[in-house]
């Protein structure tokens, strides 16, 4: 089996339709790759990562194209506090990959609780909440970029 | 591989020069901000701004870790590093080799190569390059006949000195001995190293450097020279293209000895070879390698019509060099001064603050690269130099004559500057005729004290 012209432009089309960012396919020892935007997916340092971190495979269709800065808050609630990013790295919701999050929506936590991990070329840092209180809402996407003062979570404090 | 999406490590006028070559190449651009610098005209024009850090350099634009983090996690292909900051630190040209980004730039080997003043020295020596005369000097005996071979004036400078510290003027060969032993005394109290070195002292000296691309593979050509000679306590504050009044065998004999330095290296990218003219003497020496863009890269772009920017990049991305040396033509002349934010009045005190209105020149043959627009914030953190206005003529009369109209022509309020202070230089008859040595400006501010 071989892929036309016609079944590129089809597979373009699914693409562009899709929510994805980048497709990867691989038929009959043919390797087809897309990407929407002609940019690179992010990557991680390159050596196999320290075992903290989830995700180890940067599974392209997970890895998208880089994220408008930071993500728009859902919750309007007001008093809540903003639990930034204290460093620019990629985001680890959990210690390992498959393991769960270290907190999820509804979590109370307090200003020692680590909430994630950001690393920095395979050096882990541990986020703490630095407040006390309860989880609202998960704003950092686990296995991407985040600038330096990006927020990651938002807590309702105690 | 094709370079796609730059991350510019840098920030100011050089994060926005290299910004626009990418647009016009159609390459993406991320730049990589601190803190105070979220909001500046860079931020606005890249394609994404990431934030690295807090405003403080060593917490920010000097991290090599975050940098190539930041690259690989927004999909970047290759680093920019400008001037200044990263860019000659073989550590990011090394984690960038071994994280497969491409560093725009020199392989780290060539940065370490030039990096290290007495490892450059030899590697000039080795390419046939002239260095100044002189040496280190174990005993008195040694330093005897070393000084008789310089001839005087001599400088006694301290292996632990540098940018000017410790260094003691011997006029007379008689003398030696005498400063020998207090020098070595100070350089033991005040650097913890007692060890000195004598060169031969150029008591009028221009700063005369040479452009240069190298493919990576031993293939360079030069761009012509420019002459920085107007300094102020070592730092540039006007150059220009081609050097005035130099003879023109000089020239030739630069040009080719900074081909030869870069060759031998097989240089990879765009550097500067820069060298000492000793007017009375008429010889040059090398004096370093700068491994990077340079500030005053424009004037050589005014009259070669190349894009060094645009070149490095075609470099770092395997295409090599694409002219021959026979296709550089120099078309007339171009200078350029630097804008400080600084107060003259004031002992060139750094004037940071907010940008109340800006009106940058404009004209035939006028360039500006800068940051500065009404409302912008300069940052007390980094260096004070926020622009350059670049003129270009068919002669330095008339290059030097449309540079003086766009001092004119240019208002920035809200915080001081050094323009004022450089259109008195522009004015000088010294600088009009051409030529003038490194101690120009201390020679002015003596006369304007008397």
């Amino acid at each position: 089996m071989s892929l036309t012209a016609k079944d590129v432009d089809e597979i373009m089309k699914l693409l562009e339709g899709s929510s994805f960012d980048r497709l990867s396919l691989e038929v009959d020892g043919l390797k087809l790759e897309l990407e929407r935007g002609g940019g690179g997916a992010p990557r991680a340092a390159r050596p196999a990562r320290a075992a903290a971190a989830p995700a180890t495979s940067a599974a392209p269709v997970a890895a998208a194209a880089p994220p408008p800065a930071a993500k728009a808050r859902q919750s309007s609630e007001a008093g809540l506090v903003e639990v930034k990013s204290p460093l620019l790295g990629i985001y680890y919701r959990a210690p390992k990959p498959g393991e769960p999050p270290f907190v999820e929506v509804g979590s109370k936590v307090d200003a020692e609780t680590v909430i994630g991990i950001v690393e920095v070329m395979k050096l882990m840092n541990s986020v703490h909440a630095g407040v006390a209180g309860e989880v609202v809402e998960i704003i950092g996407a686990n296995g991407e970029l985040v600038e330096h003062g990006e927020v990651l979570l938002l807590v309702r404090p105690a | 591989m094709t370079i796609r999406r730059i991350l510019i490590a840098n920030r100011g006028e050089i994060a926005v020069r290299i910004i626009r070559t990418a647009q016009r190449l159609g390459i993406e651009t991320v730049l990589a901000v601190s803190e105070a610098d979220r909001g500046s005209l860079g931020a606005q024009m890249a394609d994404r701004a990431l934030c690295i850090g807090p405003a403080r350099p060593s917490e920010s634009y000097l991290r090599v870790e975050t940098i190539v983090q930041a690259a690989l996690g927004s999909g970047c292909d290759a680093i920019h590093p400008g001037y200044g900051f990263l860019s000659e630190r073989a550590a990011l040209a090394q984690l960038c080799e071994d994280e497969g980004v491409i560093f725009i730039g020199p392989t780290a080997r060539q940065i370490e190569a030039v990096g290290d003043k007495l490892r450059a020295r030899t590697e000039a020596i080795a390419a046939d390059v002239p260095v100044v005369p002189g040496g280190p000097v174990g005993s008195m005996s040694e330093a005897q006949a070393l000084a008789a071979e310089i001839g005087a004036p001599i400088l006694v400078k301290a292996v632990g000195g540098g940018g000017g510290r410790g260094m003691k003027l011997v006029e007379r060969l008689e003398d030696l001995a005498a400063t020998m032993d207090i020098a070595s005394a100070e350089a033991g109290a005040a650097f913890g190293d007692a060890r000195v070195y004598l060169e031969r002292y150029v008591a009028q000296g221009r700063h005369v450097e040479v452009q240069v691309l190298g493919d990576g593979a031993g293939k360079v050509v030069h761009l012509g020279e420019r002459d920085c000679s107007v300094q102020r306590r070592y730092q540039k504050l006007i150059e220009e293209t081609p050097a005035p009044n130099l003879p023109e065998d000089i020239r030739a004999a630069m040009h080719e000895a900074a081909v030869r330095f870069a060759a031998r290296l097989d240089y990879r990218g765009a550097g500067t070879v820069e060298f000492l003219y000793d007017v009375a003497r008429r010889q040059f020496y090398f004096l370093e390698m700068n491994a990077r863009i340079q500030v005053e890269h424009p004037v050589t772009e005014m009259v070669t019509g190349v894009d060094l920017v645009a070149e490095q990049i075609a470099i770092a991305n395997g295409e090599g060099l694409r002219f021959a040396q026979e296709d550089i033509r120099i078309d007339g002349a171009a200078i350029e001064i630097r804008v400080n934010a600084e107060d003259p009045a004031r002992d060139f005190m750094p004037s940071p603050g907010t940008v109340s209105a800006a009106h940058w020149p404009t004209g035939e043959g006028i360039r500006v690269d800068t940051h500065i627009v009404a409302g912008a914030k300069i940052p007390p953190y980094y260096d004070s130099m926020v622009a350059k206005i670049i003129a270009h003529g068919p002669d330095r009369a008339t290059a030097l004559d449309r540079l003086r109209a766009a001092l004119r022509e240019t208002r920035i309020e809200g915080v001081s500057t050094n323009i004022a202070f450089q259109a008195e230089s522009l004015a000088d008859p010294d600088f009009a005729a051409g030529g003038v040595d490194t101690g120009f400006l201390a020679r002015k501010a003596a006369q304007a004290e008397v």
